[in-house]
């Protein structure tokens, strides 16, 4: 009796250890939860029509995106065959061995040529200019801005505005009439307010909102090539950006003071201000009545230009990578030279992707689809990121924990918060020998 | 003694698959024993080793032995002294909140009212919420365009979070409301424990409601209100899902916050286990004030 009852059970073993042999080559593909994700999932499924390959996207909030992907490749795990990571990431994860080396395979398809310039420098190079590629652009996107068309166009408003500032109230041209409309609309007695801007500082939300600042105001984070931010990063121009950035957060709606995507596309959608930073990412939902019911008055427009001139906006989006820990990696490769083919390419941006692929971003067809398609793409060609380097993260807590009490808590002066900044970024790039 | 807790029943059916004492002791003590190896003990050796490397868990690059630069760095940092002052005054407000408001409402709950039962079960409910699920409510609440607070207080827009300083009360008045009731349950067992022929001599003696209350009452439930705080200090300490949920200010940066960025948003392992080594000193140093305080008025 006891024989026969383990005969079953190592048959029942055998069965199920040979199971996934017979089963459907199965690919993973790791992201945070958010629209472009579903649109993945879409396009994926296209992928498996073709080809019989079950393609999964895996996502998880924002907020545990980079911890989860984080952890899993620590573990060394096999559980994600391909993660669209942040372009920030690039250092932390090719130096610590867990993006699969894609060098050959981008230069083999030419994707220095066929994707958009500024995505392949930030979503796929590291380090800078060393055309080494460690992700292919998946997701393009960056921070623009959508704005009320209807307060914008009416008369009454109009006429005001001039009488005030002295020139027409239309789309911002530069920082100063940003300022000034955000200024204009901001009437807490009627519960109308300028502008909604990114306030959150737990994760890149503040970061993100302020570099269209500094950016555009001709400042810079500092040299990439030796490291050096002091005399940079606390600049007289990053000085003038963080104020400006200070003058936008006193124009903000009550309570903006942990604020992300989720609330700057709200206070468009609840009438509460006039313009609001936003992701394009986010933007797919502004047009959309049955989330927004001001779809039909709602306008787009990239970032302004500063005050001498320079015109920048802050980068998002991210490159699709393999895991070095995947047991799929040669099925990861079919999958993204399906990925990177130009109907592909056209497809995902139908579906709502926001495609890096330089010829379908120049197209008169992508750049008309949408209200905010133009803006995007003429966004795309001026954007800059943040620091790319492995210890990226203590950076970010690092500017996090300066910024924040001088724009939120109106705490000391700028010149004080981007000092001591300066101060934190050296000591961090001399800690781990990048600065002597 | 020993003969009945070794002697199996020989007609129990642990007796007849021909199971010793030995052995059934071994099947409910050993998975306990190795989870605690696994879970407890090899984390704890294992971080109090990484505490004295520069490993960084992000990265392939093995861990080098750094010695005692990890702890150096920590307790020369200003902003780790920053975090560690933040935390004690919000640890001295929530617990003294929690004191108060917990002992109070025992004291009036320690009477003939009617629907105790069904007061005191309500009265238990925040404690039994998630952590996370008080701190997004209470973000609601503070809202100043539509937080039921502002509006009942008449405080208008006020900005309860924004506001560098008022930040860390606000966080500390959603603890004291949560964890109000913890310190009110044991007060209750101490008050319901305190003999009631004590209260009818001093009433005899014609002793005030103030003599009563500080020469009877509180010494008597003294050593259980020191345990409430013994473990609400601990608790305190450890504060992160709620005040991480409602404020980013520096100002409400506690202990836990600042650990839980070393660690998995900077990925700094070896500093960030030093760091949980001097947060676990630190710890272990009050308990043992409290513990020692307690004893005390034990003995009285």
């Amino acid at each position: 009796m006891q024989r026969r009852y383990f005969r079953l059970l190592a048959s029942a073993a055998a069965i199920a250890l040979s199971a996934p042999a017979a089963m459907a080559q199965e690919l993973t593909i790791f992201w945070a939860e958010w629209d472009p994700a579903n649109y993945l999932q879409e396009l994926v499924n296209e992928y498996e029509a073709e080809t019989g390959v079950v393609v999964t996207v895996e996502t998880v909030p924002w907020q545990d995106f980079q911890t989860k992907a984080f952890t899993e490749f620590n573990a060394k795990g096999s559980a994600y065959d391909m993660i669209v990571g942040d372009s920030q990431w690039l250092g932390a994860a090719s130096e610590g061995g867990h993006y699969v080396d894609l060098t050959e395979f981008f230069q083999a398809n030419n994707l220095g040529e066929i994707m958009a310039p500024a995505t392949v420098k930030y979503y796929a190079e590291y380090p800078a200019n060393s055309q080494k590629y460690w992700a292919i652009p998946a997701e393009g996107d960056a921070v623009g801005w959508s704005y009320r068309k209807d307060w914008f166009e009416d008369p009454a408003e109009m006429e005001a505005f001039k009488a005030k500032y002295g020139y027409d109230l239309a789309v911002p041209q530069d920082w100063k009439h940003l300022i000034d409309i955000a200024e204009f609309f901001h009437r807490p007695d009627e519960n109308r307010y300028g502008i909604a801007i990114y306030t959150d500082n737990s994760y890149d939300g503040l970061v993100m909102g302020v570099e269209n600042a500094l950016f555009s105001y001709g400042a810079e984070l500092g040299d990439p090539n030796t490291y050096v931010v002091d005399g940079i990063i606390n600049s007289d121009k990053a000085v003038e950006a963080l104020e400006a950035y200070r003058k936008l957060y006193g124009f903000t709606p009550p309570g903006w003071s942990k604020t992300f995507f989720v609330e700057n596309n709200q206070a468009i959608t609840e009438n509460l201000a006039a313009m609001s930073m936003n992701y394009f990412a986010f933007f797919p939902a502004l047009v959309n009545p049955a989330t927004n019911p001001n779809a039909a008055n709602t306008g787009f427009f990239a970032n302004p230009k500063g005050p001498y001139g320079d015109q920048y906006a802050a980068l998002g989006g991210q490159g699709i990578s393999i895991v070095s820990y995947s047991n799929n990696v040669e099925e990861s490769y079919k999958f993204l030279e399906w990925f990177i083919q130009e109907d592909v390419q056209k497809r995902w941006a139908e579906l709502g992707g926001y495609t890096a692929h330089a010829a379908t971003l120049e197209s008169a067809e992508f750049r008309n689809a949408t209200p905010y398609n133009e803006a995007f793409f003429q966004t795309m060609f001026m954007v800059k990121d943040f620091w790319a380097v492995p210890e990226y993260a203590e950076l970010l807590v690092a500017a996090n924990q300066r910024w924040y009490p001088y724009i939120v808590g109106g705490e000391g002066t700028a010149k004080e918060a981007l000092d001591a900044l300066a101060a934190d970024w050296t000591e961090t790039f001399k800690k781990y020998g990048r600065l002597q | 003694m020993a003969d009945v807790i070794t002697r199996l029943d020989p007609t129990s059916r642990a007796a007849a698959r021909g199971f010793s004492d030995m052995t059934i002791r071994n099947l409910f003590i050993i998975p306990t024993i190795v989870f605690l190896i696994v879970f407890n003990v090899f984390p704890l050796i294992y971080s109090l080793w990484t505490a004295f490397t520069d490993y960084r868990a992000s990265t392939a690059a093995a861990a080098n032995f750094v010695g005692l630069a990890n702890f150096r760095e920590l307790l020369s940092d200003p902003d780790i002294w920053r975090n560690f002052t933040i935390t004690a005054k919000y640890v001295v407000i929530t617990v003294t909140g929690q004191v108060i408001v917990g002992f109070g409402l025992a004291m009036l709950l320690n009477r003939k009212i009617p629907l105790k039962g069904l007061i005191t079960t309500l009265l238990l409910l925040p404690m039994m919420l998630s952590p996370a699920v008080v701190g997004l409510f209470w973000k609601l609440l503070y809202d100043p365009s539509f937080g039921i607070i502002n509006y009942f207080l008449g405080l208008g827009k006020f900005e309860w979070l924004a506001q560098p300083q008022m930040a860390l009360w606000a966080v500390a008045l959603v603890d004291i409301w949560m964890w109000s009731p913890f310190v009110m349950l044991l007060s209750l067992a101490g008050l319901s424990a305190v003999p009631k022929h004590l209260y009818e001599a001093a009433e005899i003696d014609r002793a005030g409601p103030f003599y009563t209350f500080f020469r009877i009452t509180l010494p008597l439930v003294a050593p259980i209100l020191m345990i409430a705080i013994i473990f609400r200090t601990m608790e305190a300490f450890k504060t992160f899902d709620h005040a991480y949920i409602l404020s980013t200010q520096p100002t409400t940066e506690l202990i836990a916050i600042r650990l839980y960025k070393m660690a998995f948003l900077e990925w700094q392992t070896g500093m960030s286990s030093a760091f949980a080594y001097i947060v676990l000193i630190v710890v272990v140093a009050i308990t043992n004030i409290y513990v020692k305080y307690l004893n005390k008025a034990k003995a009285r």
